[in-house]
């Protein structure tokens, strides 16, 4: 039983991981907690729904997806938060920014498809496997495997590539970076298109674990990714990954030994016990403060 | 020279001294237009939303004591606003307490409660702290969820008697209700502008301004800090029981962060770090949904926008500028200078 659930948590932290990777690049290369990524998520679920039901097959029905979410991510930062940079206003107005933007995409979803529940398609379906005393459905397994592949090429993104280089530099110092000829605003857009896509994949995966997507679906995941991404230390890849998995555990479990109505909550009280003790999260790098 | 006298030429300047000139004369005017309003347009619907408006200012408010003037910005203030409300309205409906004992109990539990939030998030800074004000209001939610013998779990309270005077039950309908708000916003207003002019006030500035340097100065920053957090939960707590005595009923989703995103909305909107920012603000938000109820779904897309072109457009906020005019020294200060003038002369002679 306890095993059971821990393994259902696991898969669901998988899926935490994903959206909570998203805030951390964002806010890794700019100090900013992306308050819209919760809805761009909810988009790529929508998005996946539409295109997988247009009959061109599963696999390019994601693929699209992923891209017109990732254009989405791109749109965001060049429409709203580039000029704010430019400007260099207070960085409260780039919060309040993606909270105008993540309400913009969730009403513009709930004007396209209504508010209420649609099923989403399965993507994995062959049967249940059966370890021990844990039932693993094939949605699982396909969850944490896909994770684990997306994680794996996202690390191989940021620490053996030349994008991934720039993005590691524009988040050291982007002045610096800019003097040594990276174009910052392009390393930002790619970040923000990163982020996107792999929203769009979480989005699919909780999409298609749960069977149902909604336009509101974004809201209180995002929170809780966006907990899960303080939780590992902001800004750090295998942070978001622990902390997806920690949330996930602790919300199973919640849920089994305290009840349902705890499982939302989870999240956010161990979030604040660890600020508490760390303030910068478990991987996070310790800020220095020059005077 | 030129410089100052352009600035004396400036619209805002001389918008100013128009104001601090005809001071009393204004004051007495909007004083007389408020009494009136209810009495000129006699329209339940039309009162209920001033009145909502009148609540959401005193949140922001509230908020803005915590992040216009020292600079902590909260995305969990719909915490404290249910602490005073689910308080006040339990009083109420449970212990048959009147109106105000009910509401002062609110604020004492949002205070008490805030001085539990401020202390360990001293240690953090920034975005931090945000965080851990957005997971403070989601615990909140979560224990009026799951506290059913007290809250009523997610039923919520339900049948909030309205406030009462000398047997006299203040209602929208017979205007009692618009004129107690009204009352309690003055008095949150006046406080805020006393606060502001205090020395406390200047030491919230002065901790926005630069946390090192106001340590430097000698001012006692974790002091300062907590008092901040819990002026502003007792007035966001006092608005909150006014907030559930006027809507009649509280659940644990009439306080979710759509609502602590709101608030900060307001006080971002009308001017972080103003007081007339706050009316103007709430008046904008909360007439909105009302207003363009012809554009049907599209209205909640255009709260967003409104969000992100103010932003884009004028961060400081609508009413956001900076006073043209000098600083004025309190009375206490000027004695004291005075004073401190003569004796000096005394001396040399």
């Amino acid at each position: 039983m306890i095993a059971q659930q821990i393994f259902n948590g696991l898969a669901l932290g998988m899926g935490y991981a994903l959206i909570a990777v998203g805030y951390s690049l964002v806010f890794g290369i700019l100090r900013l907690v992306n308050f819209s990524h919760g809805s761009v998520y909810a988009f790529g679920a929508q998005m996946a729904m539409v295109f997988i039901g247009l009959r061109f097959g599963v696999v390019p029905g994601l693929i699209a997806s992923m891209v017109l979410t990732g254009v989405l991510g791109v749109a965001i930062d060049k429409l709203a938060l580039e000029p704010l940079r430019k400007k260099k206003s207070i960085p409260i107005a780039s919060l309040i920014t993606t909270i105008g933007i993540s309400n913009i995409v969730t009403n513009l979803l709930i004007v396209a498809f209504g508010s209420e529940k649609r099923a989403f398609p399965p993507l994995f379906d062959f049967g249940t496997l059966k370890i021990g005393k844990i039932i693993v459905s094939s949605t699982q397994i396909g969850m944490c495997v896909v994770s684990l592949i997306l994680m794996l090429l996202l690390v191989g993104i940021v620490f053996y590539t030349k994008i991934g280089l720039a993005m590691r530099a524009a988040e050291q110092n982007p002045k610096a970076a800019n003097l040594m000829g990276i174009n910052v605003n392009f390393v930002i857009s790619f970040t923000f298109f990163l982020s996107g896509i792999s929203a769009s994949i979480a989005g699919s995966l909780v999409g298609s674990y749960y069977q149902i997507v909604y336009p509101n679906m974004g809201f209180m995941a995002g929170l809780k990714a966006f907990a899960a991404a303080v939780l590992g230390g902001i800004g750090s890849l295998p942070g978001a990954i622990i902390g997806g998995l920690i949330v996930g555990v602790s919300e199973s479990m919640a849920a089994t030994v305290l009840g349902s109505t705890y499982r939302d909550s989870m999240a956010f009280i161990i979030l604040i016990i660890v600020l508490i003790v760390r303030p910068n999260g478990l991987f996070g790098k310790k800020g220095i403060t020059k005077v | 020279m030129t410089n100052t006298r352009m600035e004396k030429h400036s619209f805002l300047y001389q918008f100013e001294s128009f104001i601090s000139k005809n001071q009393k004369l204004l004051l007495i005017l909007l004083a007389a237009f408020l009494c009136l309003l209810p009495k000129g347009v006699n329209n339940q619907y039309f009162l209920t939303v001033i009145v909502k408006m009148a609540v959401y200012a005193m949140f922001g408010l509230g908020l803005n004591i915590l992040t216009g003037y020292t600079g902590l910005v909260s995305l969990g203030h719909a915490g404290f606003v249910a602490i005073g409300a689910y308080t006040a309205s339990l009083c109420a409906v449970k212990l048959g307490l009147s109106f105000f004992p009910s509401m002062l109990l609110g604020m004492v539990v949002a205070g008490l409660v805030g001085i539990l939030l401020g202390l360990p998030t001293l240690r953090l800074t920034g975005t931090y702290l945000s965080i851990v004000t957005l997971g403070f209001g989601e615990i909140i939610k979560m224990i009026a969820m799951n506290w059913s013998p007290v809250t009523n779990g997610t039923l919520g309270v339900k049948n909030i008697p309205k406030p009462a005077v000398f047997g006299m039950k203040l209602t929208i309908a017979n205007h009692g209700l618009y004129y107690l708000v009204m009352i309690i916003l003055v008095v949150c207003t006046v406080f805020c502008l006393v606060l502001v002019k205090s020395k406390t006030g200047r030491a919230l500035q002065a901790i926005k301004g630069d946390e090192l340097a106001s340590v430097m100065m000698g001012i006692n920053v974790t002091y300062y800090k907590i008092l901040a957090f819990v002026l502003s939960a007792c007035i966001c707590a006092a608005a909150g029981a006014l907030y559930a005595t006027l809507i009649g009923y509280v659940d644990p989703n009439t306080f979710n962060f759509d609502v602590s995103t709101l608030i900060l909305s307001i006080v971002i909107l009308g001017g972080m770090g103003t007081i007339r920012g706050m009316f103007l603000g709430a008046a904008i938000l909360i007439a909105l949904p009302e207003v363009s109820r012809f554009l049907m779904v599209y209205r909640f897309v255009l709260y967003g926008v409104i969000l992100v072109v103010m932003m884009r457009f004028r961060p400081q906020g609508i009413l956001g500028w900076k006073s043209q005019l000098p600083y004025k020294l309190s009375r206490q200060v000027m004695e004291w200078l005075k004073t401190a003038e003569t004796e000096e002369a005394g001396d040399n002679g």
